[in-house]
């Protein structure tokens, strides 16, 4: 989760589902983003219907092997998320209809036994808030943010959100920590501030890692090479002593 | 949502829901003590948010399908989204042609669902062919809003 847009949320989610799905812990993939999903590309999911048998849906799955659901599956190429209805006063049902869809992915769906299942929220708190109330025991959030304080102030929000509702922040990843340059490998700042740190001390939560921008990574995960992201680029390194410390966290007492 | 009759002080009981195919949704509900029967009529926006809402009015009376909220409520959904079990739409219940018909007006998105749940409810009543007609009184009795 993060309360602020383009942080990088997606990306890192489905990176972590897949380095978690490499260690050989069965790892899901549920994509909350239902207006701008893009966990199934990523994750490099071919495009094929999805099997409906015994009262469930199966989960598409990754190239890496990460169980996916996501509303990318389901639209029709270039199609905005939009519900039947009529053509007015649609904000009064649209909600209900939003948030009827997280439970079905959460309950419809056959995932089967999964070590791990990271749900990719989009800005803002509103899904949030509907997946609190529909899993009530979640592990925990793990909140990603950008070194810039706007960045901050929003994810700082958030996090307050989920304090409140008693749901334990697993840590804080700062994305885009820096650009790495390609002459001379060292890694330079692309935003003031260092928020990643701030919240991480404001919150009492760890931070679990800084990852640096790399275009060679975003290309990778745009076309759904996620494995190749986590094994061959400097982002890709960062997280994996994510996944590392993330395991750490939720395996501590 | 409850109705009271008010003179008897009594709980009325859903009688019969109708469904034209507009939006619109009636349901009457009928006094237990005195027979009186009063009549809700809802339009399309208000059976849209109630229908979001997961309620069905006069109770449910079909086991609820994987994703059908999503199924039945998204628009623009890719046709080929789902594969449908097809063992269970295999039942011995034919289709006439019309009702195919009509059948294919349905969104491929949602047309494998509502084939086996007008099947399964053909089979449990004894019907053998699957016409207009039995797709409406299907409508009607499983309090299929969107179907």
């Amino acid at each position: 989760m993060s309360g602020k847009g383009g942080v990088g949320k997606s990306m890192i989610s489905a990176a972590l589902a897949t380095a978690l799905q490499a260690d050989g812990d069965r790892a899901g993939l549920l994509d909350a983003d239902l207006h701008g999903p893009t966990a199934a590309r990523m994750c490099g999911v071919k495009p094929m219907p999805l099997a409906v048998a015994d009262g469930a849906v199966r989960p598409a799955t990754g190239v890496d092997g990460v169980a996916v659901m996501s509303m990318d599956l389901l639209l029709a190429e270039g199609a905005p998320l939009a519900w039947r209805g009529p053509e007015t006063d649609g904000f009064v049902w649209e909600a209900s209809e939003e948030r009827r869809a997280l439970r079905e992915f959460l309950s419809d769906v056959e995932w089967g036994p999964l070590g791990w299942l990271i749900i990719d929220l989009p800005p803002g708190t509103r899904r949030m808030l509907d997946l609190f109330e529909l899993v009530p025991e979640l592990t925990g959030v793990v909140a990603v943010t950008l070194p810039a304080g706007a960045a901050r102030s929003s994810v700082d929000r958030a996090l307050g959100l989920a304090r409140q509702r008693g749901i334990p922040i697993l840590g804080i990843v700062e994305n885009m920590v820096g650009y790495r340059c390609p002459q001379c490998d060292d890694l330079r700042p692309l935003f003031p501030g260092d928020g990643g740190r701030e919240l991480a001390d404001s919150h009492g939560a760890p931070l679990l890692g800084r990852i640096p921008f790399d275009p060679d990574a975003a290309q990778l995960a745009d076309g759904g090479s996620l494995a190749e992201l986590l094994e061959a680029t400097h982002c890709g390194q960062a997280l994996r002593a994510v996944v590392e410390s993330l395991k750490s966290e939720v395996e501590s007492p | 949502m409850k109705f009271l009759c008010v003179p008897c002080d009594e709980q009325m009981e859903f009688e019969e829901r109708s469904l034209p195919g507009d939006g619109t949704l009636a349901a009457v509900f009928r006094c237990p003590k005195c027979d009186h029967e009063t009549a809700m009529l809802t339009n399309p926006m208000e059976t849209r948010l109630v229908s979001s809402l997961g309620v069905s009015i006069g109770g449910r009376q079909v086991p609820e399908q994987p994703m059908e909220g999503v199924r039945g409520g998204l628009s623009g959904g890719r046709e080929d989204a789902f594969a449908d079990d097809p063992t269970s739409a295999a039942a011995p219940v034919r289709w006439s042609v019309e009702a195919i018909e009509r059948l294919d007006v349905v969104p491929r998105f949602v047309r494998g669902m509502v084939k086996r749940i007008y099947t399964d409810w053909a089979k449990e009543q004894g019907i053998g062919e699957i016409t207009p007609a039995v797709m409406d009184q299907a409508r009607t009795d499983l309090g299929l809003e969107e179907m």
